[in-house]
């Protein structure tokens, strides 16, 4: 596959060396000439250097020919036009862009950028996997359907210990999933499954009724 | 009309002030409040500090009622970004936008956005005066 990535910095080298490894065909369009030249001795001769929002730098890497076209820059209005000129002049069938500001996701999707990584929130998110104390701490977003994944721990002295998963009034559009307990294989909850303290439990729920969820699970 | 106009630079302010003595509802936007220098003394609209491409802030500049939205900053990626987000999330009807990459100029138009391109143009004129 042809891969085209817009911005060297350190997402960009690190991808680039990622889907080289993969075996795939990368290059690399880089503003700055230092960082070029950082790039092209680690990694052979895939990095150009340009601004990958000017049509003339991209019909000279080939775009045309691009299967995808990613825009890692720390510019979200970059990542934009870059992505929006390898959609509707270069026909690439498939356009990535790194956002930094999440909430810019919307006017991406609505223009028609294929998929959009926001890396604040999943770097927000793994830190809030690494707060034991967090009640309830959000694994993933299902794309679109308005639907995420969440972690929730049981705590010792929660009044919901000892009752049966149909006991919980658990809010609307909330399924609980799996439950996992130390030294224990993960099990999927029935209407029957008594609740033990420090179990795990993986719920699909949304992100309104959320608050309620942990509410009904923790019992505080 | 109501007119959002972000960036504050001599075509900005120059037009805020022309629309103003208009009579028009003028609010410019610009990152930077020692932009509004630019402005002149008599200017009536509303001068307010922020980012045009940010949601928040446009909405504090009204873009709501908004009939029209300029983009004139430095940057043709800010313009396009902010010409897109008030055409596309706000539906403002008339939305303009400078874009100094003719060639940009030329996607981005055929992408429903009015961009308007001084290189073209100026170069243009100059070619012209210089041939009469």
């Amino acid at each position: 596959m042809y891969i085209v990535i817009i911005g060297g910095g350190k997402v960009g080298f690190y991808l680039a060396k990622a889907l080289l490894n993969e075996g795939h065909e990368v290059l690399v369009v880089e503003k700055d000439a230092s960082r070029t030249e950082f790039i092209n001795n680690e990694l052979g001769s895939v990095c150009i250097r340009g601004d990958g929002c000017e049509v003339s730098i991209l019909t000279e890497v080939g775009t045309g020919r691009a299967n995808m076209f990613i825009a890692v820059t720390g510019e979200d209005e970059d990542n934009l036009v870059a992505c929006q000129l390898a959609k509707h002049k270069f026909n690439v069938p498939r356009t990535i862009a790194r956002l930094s500001n999440p909430r810019n996701e919307t006017i991406f999707k609505k223009l028609g950028i294929d998929v959009t990584v926001s890396s604040t929130n999943i770097i927000l998110e793994y830190i809030e996997q690494e707060v034991p104390t967090h009640p309830l701490t959000h694994l993933l977003a299902i794309r679109d359907s308005g639907l995420e994944v969440v972690e929730v721990k049981i705590p010792p002295n929660s009044p919901t210990i000892g009752k049966k998963v149909k006991e919980l009034s658990l809010p609307p559009g909330s399924i609980l999933s799996l439950i996992i307990r130390p030294q224990e294989k993960p099990q999927v909850p029935t209407a029957d499954t008594t609740l033990q303290a420090k179990d795990l439990i993986i719920a699909v729920t949304t992100p309104e009724a959320e608050e309620a969820l942990r509410t009904v699970l923790r019992g505080l | 009309m109501n007119i959002v106009i972000m960036g504050c630079g001599r075509v900005g302010a120059r037009l805020a002030g022309l629309l103003d003595i208009e009579g028009h509802s003028v609010t410019i936007l610009d990152i930077e409040a020692y932009s509004f220098r630019w402005l002149p003394p008599e200017f009536a609209g509303t001068a307010l500090v922020g980012d045009g491409m940010d949601e928040e802030v446009l909405k504090k500049a009204g873009i709501g009622k908004a009939d029209v939205f300029v983009a004139v900053t430095e940057a043709d990626n800010h313009n396009i970004m902010a010409a897109q987000i008030a055409k596309h999330l706000f539906n403002v009807p008339k939305v303009l936008c400078r874009i100094y990459d003719p060639l940009r100029r030329e996607l981005f138009s055929s992408l429903g956005i009015e961009a308007l391109s001084p290189t073209t143009t100026f170069a243009q004129m100059l070619k012209d005066k210089i041939e009469r």
